[in-house]
């Protein structure tokens, strides 16, 4: 097959929205770390970049599966429309102060191209992904609860020195990021280019006869440095200033935060563990993109419940509620008029 | 190598606080040998003897503190929790200062005290240092275990409103004895002068009694 250059202005949607996501989601990884000025933005980036793309390449395909069940793009003008239309719907929803989810909006786009196209939703997938957005941040509190309790009761019997907790915090803070950066990459690599993958233009190829990298694997790779670019050009801003959003937290309950949100992330995304269950018999979790922002926020909820609610900003949560309601619609009407237009005026096969 | 440097720099950083901390509780109890030695003999050998070595301490505790200020601040150490930690250090920083002052007072200006404010003066002594004690306890407590620092804070309040009673009473009966004005009013200052460490000590533990919640939270 010769390669079609049309392909780079078509990916060109899903980079911009790699980069989106990367510039407001590492700030779920390592923001409470660099504002508190616990590790340096740089060090974070860097390692948050590292991390993304590993997760991204060796575990993406699981949750990619699941989107690519939910609505086979299989034209490269489609999949420009719905990964754009999520792009603006996450764009449009920032813009207004409203936390948003990269998730919902490409999962929005897709059920769109699905109207657009007459193609019928899997409603049985649908609901697997509308359960795990809800499931995602009740299960990052409740990871969250008792681990900060265990933390916090481990911390009170160790009489550690106040520094000496500094530096395990520090370390344990990296530690913690490096396994969210992964996650983040192995669970939301989808959302970025999860629906080019029916268009993908790579084939997969042989490095020295012991390792095959599949054309999903280069799509994702290419997704994952769009991520990094984002983690690298624009989260510091972000980063700076999440320690702020939603409550003032102290660097253990960021550490325990972060740790529950990736233990989230990667629940949802490996599919090591899927086939672990599964041959001993035991329920599997489906992989499905979840939102990393969402999973964050149920953490931090959670260890406010530990502590009476005491300095939750509700009206802030409130908007994530409607953020979170709002952004698939936006997405989804987006995408349909889009690909009205793609199709009407520009003459592109959308479906 | 940068967790290796964090963890030894940490060390050195605790091991330094350690001997702050150190330097202040030898300074109260040379502080009640020296008074107990001026009310002995005067400023005499042992009195000076003493007041040289809390002047050593004193500025041994300076250059710890500039060291432990600085090293938080360069390498970004514990950033919550950093200004609290700046300030306790000064706070206790200034009570060294309190045992260097009062010493130095009693040397310059050799107060004339009586045989009958002596037991007062030993009592109001003990009694401050004491509450130093007590608090030294309270701030070792704040690095290991913030819940103990209430135990020994309420031990610091305790012999702090002793203290208050004992110059209270002292006071008094200097006024009522039959010296001149001068020289009561100059026995008065040297009452307060042993009294204000105490005061200072109760002012530090009630900050500490703040950092301590606002470590546990």
């Amino acid at each position: 097959m010769q390669f079609d250059p049309s392909i780079i202005i078509f990916l060109s949607s899903g980079l911009f929205l790699g980069w989106a996501l990367g510039s407001n989601d590492a700030a779920n990884v390592f923001g409470t770390a660099v504002g508190t000025r616990m590790i340096p933005w740089l060090t974070a980036a860097i390692i948050c970049s590292v991390f993304l793309v590993l997760g991204a390449f060796f575990s993406g395909a699981g949750a990619a599966d699941t989107l690519g069940k939910l609505g086979s793009i299989s034209t490269p003008a489609g999949a420009f429309m719905t990964a754009l239309a999520a792009a603006i719907s996450v764009y449009t929803m920032t813009k207004a102060g409203l936390p948003v989810s990269t998730t919902q909006a490409i999962v929005g786009g897709i059920v769109g191209w699905n109207l657009f196209s007459g193609t019928p939703t899997d409603t049985k997938i649908l609901t697997t992904i509308l359960t795990t957005w809800i499931a995602g941040p009740l299960l990052a509190a409740a990871i969250a609860m008792p681990l900060y309790s265990l933390t916090m009761a481990f911390l009170r019997r160790s009489n550690l020195h106040l520094l000496r907790v500094d530096a395990y915090t520090r370390i344990g803070l990296i530690v913690a990021g490096a396994f969210g950066a992964y996650s983040l990459g192995a669970n939301n690599i989808a959302n970025v280019v999860g629906v080019f993958l029916p268009s993908s233009p790579f084939r997969e190829f042989d490095i020295g006869g012991y390792y095959t990298v599949s054309a999903a694997q280069q799509l994702f790779l290419l997704g994952a440095l769009a991520i990094s670019v984002g983690v690298l050009t624009y989260s510091k801003g972000v980063m700076m200033t999440v320690g702020s959003s939603l409550g003032r937290i102290s660097p253990i309950a960021a550490w325990v935060a972060v740790v529950s949100h990736s233990v989230v992330l990667f629940l949802f995304a490996s599919k090591g563990l899927e086939s672990w269950l599964a041959s001993n018999g035991l329920p599997t979790i489906p992989l499905v993109p979840v939102s990393s922002s969402q999973a964050v926020v149920g953490a931090v909820v959670g260890i406010a419940v530990l502590k009476g609610m005491a300095g939750i900003r509700w009206r802030l949560l409130g908007k994530i509620v409607v953020g979170w309601a709002i952004t698939p619609f936006l997405a989804g009407i987006i995408c349909f008029i889009g690909l009205f237009f793609l199709q009407n005026v520009f003459s592109q096969v959308v479906f | 190598m940068e967790k290796l440097r964090l963890f030894r720099r940490t060390k050195n950083l605790e091991h330094e606080i350690d001997e702050f901390l150190s330097k202040l509780s030898e300074s109260a109890i040379l502080f009640k040998l020296a008074i107990k030695a001026y009310l002995r003999e005067g400023c005499g050998e042992d009195f000076d003897s003493k007041l040289t070595e809390v002047n050593a301490l004193e500025s041994t505790a300076d250059v710890l503190r500039r060291r432990i200020e600085t090293e938080l601040y360069t390498h970004t150490l514990i950033p919550e929790s950093r200004g609290d930690v700046l300030g306790l250090i000064e706070n206790l920083d200034d009570l060294l200062n309190y045992f260097e002052g009062a010493l130095w007072a009693f040397h310059i200006e050799q107060p004339d005290i009586s045989a009958e404010f002596k037991s007062g003066f030993k009592k109001l002594t003990s009694m401050v240092v004491a509450a130093v004690d007590s608090l030294v306890l309270a701030a070792r407590a704040f690095f290991h275990s913030p819940l103990a620092v209430n135990d020994y804070n309420h031990k610091v309040m305790l012999y702090e409103k002793e203290a208050d009673k004992i110059s209270t009473k002292l006071k008094s009966q200097i006024f009522a004895s039959d010296m001149d004005l001068a020289q009561k009013m100059h026995l008065r200052d040297f009452v307060e002068h042993i009294d204000n460490v105490a005061n200072w000590a109760e002012d530090v533990a009630d900050r500490l009694a703040i950092y301590a919640i606002k470590r546990m939270a």
